[in-house]
C-alpha cells in the first residue's frame, strides 16, 4: 500500500504559524522587560536606537518650532515695551540684592577657607531647554535638547526660575530624560525652611500632588511652609526651593501626618530649564560600627561570664 | 462637469472592484508616517486625546496584508517605540506584537462588516493593546494612569475609516472616477 501523506503538500511558504511567533517574540519581550527593570544592561542598546530615531524626531518637532517661532516674532509692541518696563523695574530692585550679594560670597569664600570646607555649590550650569514632555502616562517625564554633547551626566539636578524641577535621569548623545520631583519613583531629601526639619519629598505621579511622608503628626510643620533642599543626599546642591506645603491633615487615624505640597517650579510649564551640575562627590558612607557592637558585645559576654564563675 | 474618485461604499473593496496589489515601499512609508506622528513633540489635551498611530496602521496592514506585516515586524516597531518613549524595553513590543497576532486571528472576521463596525472591532483590539501595556507597568510597579488612558484606543477606533480610505487610496483602480 503506498504512503499517502496527511497534509497536503504546502503550496504557500509561510514560516511558522503567528502563534508559534507570537509566543517567540512574546518572550523575548518578556525577558527584555525583566532584563531592563531589574539589570539595566540594555542603555547600549537604548542609545543606537535613539540616535537612529533622532532625525525622526527632529523632523517632527519642525513644524511647532516654526509656528513658535512666527508667533514670536509677531509679538505686539506693546507688550515689548511693557515687558520692558517690568524688566528695568526688576533689574533696579535686583541691583542691591545683587551688590549684597557678591559681598556676602566674597566673604563666604573667606570663611569657607579658613574653616577648609568643600566648596558646597556646584561649578557648571547649563542651560538647557524643553524639547517635549514624555509621552508615557505612567511616568512624568521630559526630554532636553542637550545631552551627552554638553557633558550632561545623569544624575545632575534640574532647576527652572522657581525651583527643582527634578533630576536627569538617561542621558542620550543629544538630548537627556528628566524625571520630574512629581513622579512616583522621584524622591527629593529636603529640610523646612522656616523649622530645619529634615525629611524627603515623594512624587505620587501624574495629577495628585507629591507629599512628605513618615512625617509624626506633631512635626513643625505649617501650611505655606516652604522646603528646600537638604542636599544630604549629594545629588541637589542644598538651599534649592522645591515645593510649598498645600495641605496639613495631622489626624489621619494613622502613625504618619498627610501632608501634601504644590512644587515650586514650573513643572509641568517651563521652557528654559538650567541642570546643576553634581555637588563635590557625595561623601561616602562610614563604616558600619560593626566592630565596635561586636567589642560590646564580647564585653557583655565577658561581664556576664564574669558574673557567673 | 465634476470627476470624483469612486469611493464606492464605505467598505474595504467593494465588490465591483479588485485592489491592486500593494506595493512594499509603501507600507513601509506608512509605518515611518506613524512612528513620526507618534513622536510628535504633544503636551497636555493633545496628548491626551492623540491615538497610537502605530497601532492603527499596524492593524491595518495585519489586517489588510498579512504577507507583509505581521508579529515580526510589529515586534520590531513596538522596540523602535520604547526607545522613543524611553519606556521600559518591550513593552510596546509585546503589546504590538499581541495587537498583530490579534490582527491575524480576526482579519477575515473583520474584513466582512462595513467600515463602521469595523471600528467598533478595531476599538476592542486597540484597548486589548492598551490594557496589555497597563498590565506590564502595573506589574513594573506603576502607579494607575487618569482615567483619559481609554481615550486614545477610542479616538484610534473613530480613525479607522480614515486610515482605512487613506491607506487605501494607491490600491484602487485608477479609472473608476464617476461623472456627475
Amino acid at each position: 500500500m503506498p504512503y499517502i501523506p496527511v497534509e497536503p503538500p504546502p503550496f504557500f511558504r509561510r514560516g511558522p504559524s503567528p502563534l508559534a511567533r507570537l509566543a517567540f517574540f512574546g518572550c523575548i519581550s518578556i525577558a527584555l522587560l525583566f532584563v531592563d527593570t531589574r539589570y539595566h544592561y540594555l542603555e547600549g542598546l537604548r542609545h543606537v536606537a535613539a540616535v537612529g530615531l533622532y532625525p525622526l524626531q527632529r523632523v517632527v518637532q519642525m513644524p511647532g518650532e516654526a509656528i513658535g517661532w512666527v508667533g514670536g516674532y509677531f509679538v505686539s509692541l506693546r507688550e515689548l515695551s511693557e515687558d520692558n518696563v517690568v524688566l528695568k523695574r526688576q533689574s533696579v530692585e535686583h541691583a542691591a540684592v545683587a551688590q549684597s550679594y557678591a559681598a556676602t560670597q566674597d566673604e563666604n569664600a573667606r570663611l569657607r577657607a579658613l574653616l577648609d570646607m568643600r566648596n558646597r555649590f556646584a561649578t557648571g550650569a547649563k542651560a538647557v531647554e524643553v524639547l517635549y514632555t514624555g509621552r508615557d502616562p505612567f511616568a512624568q517625564k521630559l526630554f532636553v535638547d542637550k545631552g551627552m554633547d554638553a557633558d550632561i551626566q545623569a544624575g545632575e539636578a534640574v532647576i527652572d526660575a522657581d525651583g527643582v524641577v527634578g533630576q536627569v535621569t538617561r542621558v542620550y548623545p543629544y538630548m537627556a530624560e528628566v524625571t520630574l520631583v512629581t513622579d512616583k519613583d522621584h524622591a527629593v531629601p529636603v529640610q523646612i525652611q522656616r523649622s530645619g526639619v529634615r525629611s524627603v519629598l515623594y512624587g505620587s505621579g501624574a495629577g495628585r500632588p507629591p507629599e512628605l511622608r513618615f512625617m509624626a503628626p506633631s512635626a513643625d510643620i505649617q501650611v505655606g511652609d516652604v522646603l528646600v533642599t537638604s542636599g544630604l543626599d549629594g545629588t541637589y546642591p542644598p538651599g534649592l526651593a522645591v515645593a510649598r506645603v498645600a495641605t496639613l491633615d495631622r489626624e489621619t487615624g494613622q502613625i504618619f501626618a498627610r501632608i501634601a505640597c504644590t512644587p515650586l517650579a514650573g513643572v509641568d510649564r517651563s521652557e528654559h530649564l538650567l541642570v546643576v551640575g553634581r555637588q563635590s562627590p557625595a561623601i561616602t558612607r562610614p563604616e558600619e560600627p560593626a566592630a565596635q557592637d561586636q567589642g560590646k558585645k564580647m564585653g557583655r559576654a565577658k561581664r556576664r561570664g564574669g558574673a557567673t564563675p | 462637469m465634476m470627476v470624483l474618485p469612486n469611493i464606492g461604499p464605505l467598505s474595504t473593496a467593494g465588490p465591483d472592484e479588485i485592489l491592486r496589489p500593494v506595493r512594499p515601499w509603501f507600507i513601509v512609508a506608512t509605518l515611518i508616517a506613524a512612528l513620526a506622528l507618534n513622536l510628535m513633540p504633544l503636551s497636555g489635551v493633545a496628548l491626551a486625546l492623540r491615538p497610537d498611530f502605530i497601532a492603527l496602521v499596524l492593524l491595518y496592514w495585519c489586517i489588510q496584508e498579512p504577507r507583509y506585516v505581521g508579529v515580526g515586524v510589529a515586534w520590531t516597531i513596538g522596540l523602535l517605540m520604547d526607545v522613543g518613549d524611553a519606556t521600559l524595553f518591550g513593552q510596546h513590543a509585546l503589546a504590538y506584537a499581541f495587537l498583530a497576532y490579534a490582527a491575524e486571528y480576526f482579519r477575515r472576521r473583520v474584513l466582512r462588516f462595513p467600515l463602521w463596525q469595523q471600528a467598533a472591532q478595531v476599538a476592542v483590539l486597540l484597548a486589548l493593546c492598551a490594557g496589555l501595556v497597563l498590565l506590564v507597568r502595573i506589574v513594573g510597579g506603576a502607579p494607575l494612569p487618569r482615567w483619559t488612558y481609554v481615550v486614545p484606543p477610542l479616538v484610534g477606533a473613530l480613525l479607522w475609516p480614515v486610515v482605512t480610505v487613506l491607506l487605501q487610496w494607491p490600491q484602487r483602480p485608477q479609472h473608476s472616477g464617476v461623472e456627475l
